[in-house]
C-alpha cells in the first residue's frame, strides 16, 4: 500500500479546510437571502473529496452530485469562480447558468454537479470508456449517495463498468439519508458495496471520516483501474452536518440532534489534526494559520462575487449550441 | 360540476393539493400514495403534509429515488384493481420514467385491445422563477400531451387543484396532474366537500369582447395581469385556462375567437414547439374565416433555463411580455 507521505496529509487537510470553510459561508449567504437558489451542503464529507482526489490530476475525470462543491474544491476549483457562480454572476464557472448543482469545471477535470440524482455515474463511465479508448492511463471517478444508489442509471452504469473492465471508480458517500429518508427506509441492505458483486467488481467499505483510510482505499482502487484491471465500488460511510438544502433547511424531525452529535465527535477534520499533531507534522496554531488564511480567501471572494456582474440578457441564447 | 358551496373558505395552492389528496384517500379504500419523501417529510413542497398521521402508513409510503420503479408500480397496480396516486417530485425527473409513463403507462390499454383499465394519478411540480436551474424548472407538458392514452390537467387556482385531483383519481384513465411551484403559496377560496373539475372543460376566467388569451398553467395570472394593461388600448381580452391540455376544450376557445377576431396562446414552455403552436393551429383551422390577424404565440425562448436570476426574469414570459406580443400582433 502507497505510504502517505507528510506533504500529501497537509494537502489533504488543506483541502478539508477550504471545502469547510466555503460550505459555512456559502450556508449561511444563502439562508441570509443572498445566494439564489438552493444549496447542498457538504459539510461533514470533507475527507472523501479531499483524499480521493489528491491522487487524481486534471486529466482523470469526476462526476459528481447536487452536493457538488465540495468535489469541485477538492478537484482545485476556484472560489472566485465558484461563489461568483452560486451568485449567478457572469463571472462564475458557468458564466451563471448553472449555479450550485450545475457548478463545473471541465479543465479541473469536473464534469459537473448535477441536479439528477443518479446523472452522474453514466456519465463517469462514458469518461472511462474514453480514457480507454484513447489509451490514456486516466482514470474516471463517479461520487454518488446511498440515495442514488437506488436510481437504474447506477445499475446500468455499473454493470457496464464491469463488464468493459472500465477505468471507473464509483465513489457511494452513504451518509445514512436520502434527503429526508433513512437509509433503511430506502433500502433492504446496510452495505452499499454489496451491491459491487452484482457487476464483478470488488466492493470496498471504508471509513469515511476518516481521511487517511479513505486515500488508502481510493488508492488501490484507482491503481487497479490505472492498471487496466476494472472498476472498484468504494462505499464510504459518513455523514452530513447540515439539512438536506441549506443549514437549518425545512427543520423536519428526520434524525435526532444526539444522532448529529454523536457524528460531529469524530469529524474529520478534527481528528486529521489531531493526528497531525501528535506526529509532529502540524501543530494546532499551524493549522489554526490555515483555517484563517482559508478564511480570508473565503472572504475575498465573496467580496469579488458580490461586485461582479450580473450575466447581460444577450447572453441568455449563448452556448446552447457549439458552432 | 362544482356541488353548491356550503361555507366559502380560503387556502393555500399547497393546502388545495393536500385537500384533494385527503378526499381522494377518503373516497376511495384502493387509494394510496407513493413518491420520495411524501409520508414522513410530507412532500418537499408540504403538499403531503398530515395525510401520513391522518390515513396512517397503510396509504402513504416513502419510495427509494427510483423514478421509474415508481411509475412502473403505478403502472401495474393500477393495472390490478388500486387506484395509485404517484408523485414525481419535478416534472424534470420524467428524464428518469419516461418509459414507463410513454410506452407503458399511455399505451397499455390500447395495446391489450381495451382490456385493461389504468385508473393511476400521477402529480408532479413544474415552473421557472425560483432559480432552481436548467433540472428543476421547466415545464414538460408538451412531451405528455403528445402521447394518445394519458390526460394532462394543469390547475391554476387553489379551487382548481383540489377538484382537478379528484377528478383526476375518479377518472379510469392515467391522468397527470402538472402543478406549479411559483403558485404554492397563492390564495383561493376551496370548499370543505369533495367536488370535481370535468377533465377537458376550459374555464373562461375573464369574459372579453375582442380578444382571446388561451394561457397554460401559471401564465393564466400573467395573461390576467396584461389584460389589465390592454384596456388602456381599448382591448377587452377575455383570458381562457383549458385547465386541461390533454384532452383539450377546442370548441370553447373557437367560440371565443369567433367573437373576438384575434388570439394569443402564452405558456411558461418553450415556445417552438410547446403546446401553444398545437391550439394556434387549431384556431386558424376552425375559426381562420374569423381571424383579423395571425395567431401569436408567447412562450420562453429557445434555451434551457438559466440559473441566475438577472437572466431567469428574461427567460419567463409575463404579462409585459404579453402586452408587448399584442402589440407587435395589432401594429400598435
Ligand atoms: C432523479 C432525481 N430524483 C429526485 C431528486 C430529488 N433529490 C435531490 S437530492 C435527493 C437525495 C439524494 O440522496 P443521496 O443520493 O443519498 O445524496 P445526499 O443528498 O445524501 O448527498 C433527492 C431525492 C433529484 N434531484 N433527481
Ligand atoms: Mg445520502
Amino acid at each position: 500500500m502507497e505510504q502517505i507521505t507528510d506533504a500529501t496529509l497537509l494537502d489533504i487537510h488543506r483541502r478539508m479546510i477550504r471545502i469547510r470553510i466555503f460550505e459555512e459561508t456559502a450556508g449561511k449567504l444563502m439562508e441570509d437571502g443572498k445566494i439564489p437558489g438552493a444549496l447542498h451542503l457538504y459539510v461533514g464529507q470533507e475527507a472523501i473529496a479531499s483524499a480521493v482526489m489528491v491522487h487524481l490530476s486534471n486529466k482523470d475525470w469526476i462526476t459528481s452530485t447536487h452536493r457538488g462543491h465540495g468535489h469541485l474544491i477538492a478537484k482545485g476549483g476556484e472560489f472566485d469562480q465558484m461563489f461568483a457562480e452560486l451568485y449567478g454572476k457572469a463571472t462564475g464557472y458557468c458564466k451563471g447558468k448553472g449555479g450550485s448543482m450545475h457548478i463545473s469545471n471541465l479543465d479541473l477535470g469536473m464534469l459537473g454537479a448535477n441536479g439528477i440524482v443518479g446523472g452522474g455515474p453514466p456519465i463517469a463511465v462514458g469518461a472511462g470508456f474514453s480514457n480507454k479508448f484513447r489509451k490514456t492511463d486516466n482514470v474516471s471517478v463517479s461520487f454518488f449517495g446511498d440515495g442514488a444508489s437506488n436510481e437504474g442509471s447506477f445499475h446500468e452504469a455499473a454493470n457496464m463498468a464491469g463488464l468493459y473492465k472500465l477505468p471507473v471508480i464509483f465513489i457511494c458517500e452513504n451518509n445514512g439519508y436520502g434527503e429526508y429518508t433513512a437509509q433503511k427506509n430506502h433500502q433492504a441492505i446496510v452495505d452499499v458495496a454489496d451491491r459491487a458483486a452484482g457487476y464483478g467488481m470488488p466492493g470496498v467499505i471504508v471509513d469515511g471520516m476518516d481521511a487517511i483510510a479513505v486515500f488508502e482505499a481510493a488508492g488501490e482502487a484507482i491503481k487497479r483501474a490505472r492498471a487496466g484491471e476494472g472498476p472498484t465500488l468504494l462505499e464510504c460511510k459518513t455523514y452530513r452536518y447540515f439539512d438536506h438544502v441549506g443549514v437549518r433547511g425545512m427543520g423536519l424531525s428526520y434524525r435526532t440532534d444526539e444522532e448529529v452529535e454523536q457524528w460531529r465527535k469524530r469529524d474529520p477534520i478534527e481528528s486529521l489534526e489531531k493526528r497531525l499533531a501528535d506526529q509532529g507534522i502540524l501543530s494546532p496554531e499551524a493549522a489554526q494559520a490555515v483555517h484563517d488564511e482559508v478564511r480570508t480567501q473565503v472572504q475575498d471572494s465573496v467580496r469579488f462575487a458580490e461586485q461582479s456582474p450580473m450575466p447581460d440578457p444577450s447572453t441568455l441564447l449563448e452556448d446552447v449550441y457549439a458552432a | 360540476m362544482a356541488e353548491a358551496q356550503v361555507k366559502p373558505r380560503t387556502l393555500p395552492y399547497v393546502a388545495a393539493i393536500t385537500d384533494g389528496v385527503r378526499a381522494v384517500l377518503r373516497e376511495q379504500d384502493n387509494a394510496f400514495v407513493v413518491g420520495e419523501d411524501v409520508a414522513g417529510a410530507g412532500g418537499v413542497y408540504g403538499y403531503y403534509k398530515g395525510i401520513l398521521k391522518e390515513f396512517g402508513p397503510d396509504r402513504i409510503y416513502d419510495t427509494p429515488i427510483s423514478e421509474e420503479g415508481i411509475v412502473g408500480l403505478g403502472v401495474g397496480a393500477s393495472a390490478t384493481g388500486c387506484r395509485p396516486i404517484i408523485d414525481l417530485m419535478f416534472m424534470d425527473f420524467m428524464g428518469e420514467c419516461m418509459d414507463e409513463i410513454s410506452n407503458q403507462m399511455a399505451k397499455m390499454r390500447y395495446m391489450f385491445g381495451g382490456r385493461v383499465t389504468l385508473p393511476v394519478t400521477m402529480l408532479t411540480m413544474a415552473g421557472a422563477g425560483a432559480s432552481l436551474a436548467a433540472q428543476h424548472s421547466q415545464s414538460l407538458e408538451a412531451w405528455i400531451c403528445h402521447l394518445p392514452g394519458l390526460k394532462v390537467v394543469m390547475p391554476t387556482t387553489p379551487y382548481d387543484a383540489k377538484g382537478l385531483i379528484i377528478s383526476a383519481a375518479r377518472d379510469n384513465n392515467p391522468v397527470i396532474v402538472v402543478l406549479n411551484k411559483m403558485s404554492l403559496g397563492m390564495m383561493g377560496e376551496v370548499p370543505e366537500e369533495s367536488y370535481a373539475i370535468p377533465i377537458g372543460e376550459a374555464n373562461i376566467v375573464r369574459p372579453g369582447a375582442n380578444y382571446t388569451i388561451v394561457a397554460i398553467g401559471r401564465m393564466v395570472h400573467e395573461a390576467l395581469k396584461a389584460a389589465e394593461q390592454l384596456k388602456d388600448l381599448g382591448i377587452d381580452a377575455e383570458v381562457i385556462d383549458p385547465r386541461s391540455l390533454q384532452p383539450f376544450d377546442t370548441a370553447t376557445v373557437v367560440k371565443s375567437v369567433e367573437k373576438t377576431h384575434r388570439a394569443l396562446v402564452v405558456h411558461e414552455a418553450v415556445r417552438f414547439g410547446g403546446i401553444g403552436a398545437e391550439i394556434a393551429s387549431q384556431i386558424q383551422e376552425l375559426a381562420f374565416d374569423y381571424l383579423d390577424a395571425p395567431v401569436a404565440r408567447v412562450g420562453a425562448p429557445f434555451s434551457p433555463v438559466p440559473f441566475s436570476p438577472a437572466l431567469e426574469a428574461h427567460y419567463v414570459p409575463n404579462a409585459d411580455r404579453i402586452v408587448a406580443e399584442v402589440k407587435k400582433q395589432l401594429g400598435i
